[in-house]
């Protein structure tokens, strides 16, 4: 079935906002397989949006795509205006420092200190940044916004799951990006840590003024964070609205995923 | 069937290995240079392989020695022994085995290393970053290679020669200088300068496998294991098929 329940009311709203990312008929196949067959998405300025769907519906595909790590067989991906299929390889890496990437297992450096990993982005692009003689200050104010200003010299391993999902979150922040995209951003941990990160997305957009992507298949979180959701089944947007608008439809496949 | 299809893989594999050294190539004369990255790893490389090589060298020296020398007492030859150890220490046998066994340990090391890095998205979260990952996983480490090897085989042969002394003064009272005086009387550059030459490519070699096996990692934790199991495997060969090159130009161009 491809069938596109655009049920949203506040699209109209949204449009006026400036547009972040635009995904035009996204394909990509491996194979025989095709995961992603058409695929559209607009983000706008300070916008929370959440991707929904089962595992292997392409959402990892297709945020992998979104910052250039893999290739899309066909189809356009603008962010901020720049079809990044197009760019040069110094072009992409300048636009990426506009977007944070909170990956699913963290990402941590395992060789490096909390310290270091944060200042790992820094190293080439301090141009960001003016009088930047000590990253001590930026490296420590980031870490203040997810609580763990205490951890800075404490190596990956001697931190629990939730501790690293916060201090890969630092790592995002760093760059002070436009657009964060989270993936699967309360995966493994528990519904106590999960909700904590939740509230700490929300309280980084609202003080970095972020517009952010999360790609979830935690109903909690989807709840909590988006203002608008997609829902994308065998590579195509099956649904798109607010989360009350999904969660009331009476379509089999959209409701399938709020019975949990 | 079963034999066509792995000679198959196997050249795909060398030609992946070519993209991948071109790639190398590219990368390691374009700003910006990693310097900071590649002494971290001229130490690790380096100086955490100095032990294993001196054991390795040392052990060589003392084995040859206890081996060969009964023949020689035979043939009454035995004021033969500094030169002949030397010439096949300096020649063959330091560069080899201590590139083997520098590859088992660097090789699987990067191997695994850059594979769990691969697992784990770590290699993509410094893409995202904006940093080469590239250039400052892959190009660091394989020059950090190719510049430790020449450095330790010279080590190790030297300690190799140390060893065989040590057997050569206990059986047969030869003092260190008379010893030493053999063994640079039997040498040449054409012994020395070759043996060193190959042992460049050697490391290159064994950096590269390594990198190569890491960087492109098959997902999971399996897939780090054979990363760091292969790169042994196909380093290891690779450092045969070179010193037959690196003996057959020699070869050509030196008298030996």
């Amino acid at each position: 079935m491809n069938q596109n329940h655009n049920i949203s009311q506040n699209n109209k709203a949204l449009s006026t906002k400036d547009l972040m990312l635009e995904i035009k008929d996204l394909r990509k196949s491996f194979g025989d397989n095709q995961v992603l067959n058409g695929f559209n998405l607009r983000l706008y300025e300070g916008e929370n949006l959440v991707i929904m769907g089962k595992s292997g519906s392409g959402k990892s595909v297709m945020i992998k795509c979104l910052v250039g790590l893999m290739q899309p067989d066909s189809g356009s991906i603008m962010v901020m205006g720049k079809d990044i299929t197009k760019l040069r390889q110094l072009e992409l890496d300048e636009l990426r420092t506009e977007i944070g990437f909170l990956f699913q297992g963290s990402a941590l450096y395992d060789s490096m200190t909390v310290r270091e990993n944060l200042e790992f982005p820094l190293r080439r692009h301090k141009h960001k940044f003016s009088n930047i003689s000590d990253t001590t200050q930026i490296v420590t104010e980031a870490l203040k916004s997810v609580g763990l200003e205490h951890a800075i010299n404490l190596m990956p391993s001697e931190l629990s799951g939730g501790m690293k999902r916060r201090v890969a979150l630092a790592r995002t922040l760093i760059l002070k990006p436009k657009i964060i995209l989270y993936d699967e951003p309360t995966s493994g941990l528990d519904p106590i840590t999960a909700k904590e990160i939740i509230e700490l997305m929300r309280s980084i957009q609202a003080e970095y003024k972020t517009s952010a992507l999360i790609i979830t298949h935690d109903v909690d979180c989807a709840r909590v964070v988006s203002e608008r959701m997609i829902l994308l089944v065998d590579g195509i947007n099956y649904a798109e609205g607010t989360f009350n608008e999904l969660a009331q439809s009476k379509d089999k496949k959209v409701r399938a995923f709020f019975k949990q | 069937m079963f034999i066509s299809s792995k000679i198959e893989s196997f050249f795909i594999e060398i030609g992946e290995l070519t993209f991948f050294a071109h790639r190398f190539f590219k990368e390691v004369f374009s700003k910006p240079f990693e310097f900071k990255e590649l002494l971290r790893q001229c130490y690790y490389i380096g100086n955490k392989s100095l032990f294993l090589v001196a054991t390795t060298g040392f052990i060589i020296g003392l084995v040859m020695t206890l081996q060969t020398r009964p023949t020689l007492e035979e043939f009454g030859a035995e004021s033969w022994m500094p030169s002949m150890v030397s010439i096949s220490i300096i020649r063959e046998i330091g560069p080899v085995i201590i590139a083997l066994t520098f590859a088992g340990r660097i090789a699987s090391g990067i191997g695994a290393e850059l594979g769990s890095m691969r697992v784990t998205e770590q290699i993509d979260a410094m893409e995202v970053s904006g940093t080469n990952p590239f250039k400052y996983l892959v190009v660091t480490r394989v020059l950090a290679a190719t510049l430790m090897l020449p450095i330790l085989v010279l080590m190790g042969d030297a300690i190799a020669l140390y060893g065989s002394y040590i057997i050569e003064n206990i059986k047969g009272e030869v003092s260190f200088l008379l010893y030493f005086n053999k063994v640079f009387d039997a040498l040449q550059f054409g012994d020395i300068i070759p043996a060193i030459i190959k042992t460049y490519f050697f490391g290159f070699a064994i950096g590269l496998v390594g990198c190569f096996k890491g960087y492109y990692c098959d997902k999971g934790t399996v897939g780090v294991g054979l990363a760091a199991n292969s790169a042994v495997v196909f380093a290891s060969m690779l450092l045969f098929i070179i010193d037959f090159i690196a003996v057959f130009i020699t070869d050509i161009f030196v008298e030996i």
